[in-house]
C-alpha cells in the first residue's frame, strides 16, 4: 500500500497546498497575528517544510526544532485553540484540493503529534 | 570565529557579522549601498575557502563560477581569502546621450553603452559615478527598440547619486554600468494571463518597461497599469501612458493621486493605489502581478494581491531600498 504521502501527490501536491493553506492562515484573524507577513517568501518556505512533515513526507525536524522554532509564539499566547485551527484550515485546503476524509483525518493525526512540542510543555 | 584575508591582512569576523561589517569596521574602503544583497555595490571575489550560499542569491551563474558573493550578505563560517573583483571585467562604460526632465524632482537619463548589454525591460543595474558611488536604478527601455539604457532618476534630496545627475551630469559624460540583475521582468509565453502592474513614484520604471515588453510580445490578455504620485504632476508620463492606452485594447492605464485638486483631470483617480487597484480588480485568481517603488507599500500590496487569489509565485515585488 502506497504511503500517505505518495497518495496525496509528493513534492507537487504540498506546493498546490502552500498558497491555499498561507492565504486561508492569513485572512483568519484566530491566527494570523502569529504570522509575519512582511517576508512572504521565507514564511511561505516554512509552510512548505510544515505540509511535507504533516503530508507524511521527508523531513528532519526534531521534538528540539519545535520546540524551539515555537518558543517565541507560545510567549506571545500560543494556545491549544490556536494548533485547533491550523488544523481546521490544513483540513479545509485539503478538502479543496479533493483529499479523501481517511487522508485528511492522518494529516491532523500527523499534526497533532506535534501539539505538545510546538506547545513547548 | 572566522576568518577574512583582504588585501594581505587577516581579520576576525564576530559572530552574526557579515564581511562587508568587518572590513568597513576596520576602514577597508569598500564600495556598498544597499546592504541588503540586492544591489550587488558589493560584489567581492573569494580566492579561498567557501563562502555561504546566501551571499550568492541572485547572482548569474557565470559569477557564482568564478566565487562572486555580496560581502553584506556573507557571514563566513570557515576562513576566506577575499578580493575585489576586477571592475574593468564587471563594469560596462557608457556615455550620456541625453537627459530630459520628466517632473520637477525626475530625470530620464539615457544611455549609449560601448559594448552590446543585454537585459531585460524591469531589471536593474548598478549604475557608478566613479569608482566609489553607485546606485541601482531599474531599466524603463526596451531592447530591440529603445536605443540606449533609459532611466528614470528621482531626485532624492541629500543624495549624492541622484544629486550629482540633476546637478553635474552633462551629454557626452561617461557612467558606468554593472549588471543586470532583478527577476522583475515580462515572461514569454501565458499570452492570455492577466497582467496587473502596480507602482509609485519612479517605480513606474521598470513597470514602463515592462508594459511595453508585453505589448511588443503581442500579449492577448489584460494589462492594468497603476501608477501613484502624491499629486498630478508626479504622474510624469500620464500623456505617454494615455496614448498607449489609446493604441492597444488590452491595456488600460490608472492614474492615481493622493491629493487631487480643481485642475485635476477626471481621468485620475484620487485615493490610496492600493485601495483602488484592489477595488477594481477584486479577484485575481490567475493573474501575474508587478510591484514596484515604496517598499512598505510593495509589501503590504503583495500580501493583499496573494489574499486576493494571485499565486505567490506570480508576484514579482520590486521595493525599492534607499541607501
Amino acid at each position: 500500500m502506497s504511503s500517505l504521502y505518495e497518495r496525496l501527490g509528493g513534492e507537487p501536491a504540498v506546493d498546490a497546498a502552500v498558497d491555499i493553506f498561507y492565504r486561508k492562515v492569513l485572512s483568519d484573524d484566530r491566527v494570523n497575528g502569529f504570522f509575519d507577513a512582511v517576508d512572504m517568501e521565507a514564511q511561505a518556505a516554512k509552510q512548505k517544510g510544515f505540509l511535507t512533515m504533516v503530508f507524511g513526507g521527508p523531513n528532519n525536524y526534531t521534538g528540539k526544532d519545535m520546540r524551539e522554532g515555537h518558543k517565541h509564539l507560545v510567549e506571545r499566547g500560543l494556545n491549544d485553540s490556536h494548533v485547533d485551527a491550523i488544523i481546521e484550515l490544513l483540513g479545509g485546503t485539503l478538502k479543496e484540493l479533493g483529499v479523501a476524509d481517511a487522508d485528511i483525518q492522518e494529516v491532523a493525526d500527523l499534526a497533532n503529534s506535534v501539539r505538545d512540542d510546538v506547545l513547548n510543555r | 570565529m572566522a576568518q577574512v584575508k583582504f588585501n594581505g591582512t587577516v581579520y576576525k569576523v564576530s559572530q552574526g557579522q557579515t564581511v562587508l561589517d568587518t572590513l568597513l569596521e576596520n576602514q577597508q574602503d569598500i564600495a556598498n549601498s544597499c546592504r541588503a544583497g540586492a544591489c550587488q555595490s558589493c560584489l567581492m571575489q573569494v580566492t579561498k575557502g567557501v563562502v555561504p550560499e546566501a551571499s550568492q542569491n541572485g547572482l548569474k551563474d557565470s559569477y557564482k563560477a568564478k566565487g562572486y558573493f555580496l560581502a553584506c550578505s556573507c557571514k563566513p563560517e570557515e576562513d576566506i581569502d577575499v578580493c575585489l573583483p576586477d571592475t574593468e571585467q564587471l563594469r560596462v562604460e557608457a556615455s550620456v546621450s541625453q537627459l530630459n526632465m520628466l517632473a520637477d524632482d525626475v530625470v530620464e537619463l539615457k544611455l549609449k553603452t560601448s559594448r552590446p548589454f543585454e537585459y531585460f525591460s524591469g531589471q536593474y543595474v548598478t549604475l557608478w559615478r566613479d569608482k566609489r558611488l553607485g546606485r541601482s536604478y531599474s531599466l524603463a527601455s526596451l531592447p530591440g527598440v529603445d536605443e540606449d539604457l533609459i532611466f528614470h532618476i528621482k531626485l532624492i534630496p541629500g543624495g549624492a547619486f541622484s544629486s550629482w545627475v540633476h546637478n553635474e551630469l552633462n551629454i557626452g559624460d561617461t557612467v558606468f554600468i554593472q549588471g543586470p540583475a532583478g527577476d522583475c521582468f515580462y515572461t514569454q509565453g501565458n499570452i492570455d494571463k492577466n497582467i496587473l502592474l502596480i507602482g509609485t513614484g519612479t517605480g513606474l520604471a521598470p513597470l514602463y518597461g515592462i508594459v511595453r515588453d508585453a505589448i511588443q510580445s503581442n500579449h492577448q490578455g489584460e494589462i492594468h497599469l497603476f501608477h501613484g504620485g502624491l499629486n498630478p504632476s508626479g504622474l510624469y508620463l500620464h500623456e505617454q501612458l494615455e496614448s498607449l492606452s489609446r493604441e492597444h485594447a488590452n491595456f488600460y492605464y490608472h492614474p492615481c493621486v493622493l491629493k487631487a485638486d480643481s485642475l485635476t483631470s477626471k481621468n485620475i483617480i484620487e485615493g490610496d493605489i492600493a485601495n483602488v487597484a484592489l477595488q477594481s480588480i477584486p479577484d485575481m485568481k490567475g493573474w501575474k502581478a508587478y510591484l514596484c517603488g515604496d517598499p512598505e507599500l510593495v509589501n503590504k500590496l503583495r500580501k493583499q494581491i496573494f489574499l486576493a487569489g494571485c499565486n505567490m509565485n506570480d508576484i514579482y515585488a520590486d521595493p525599492f531600498l534607499h541607501a
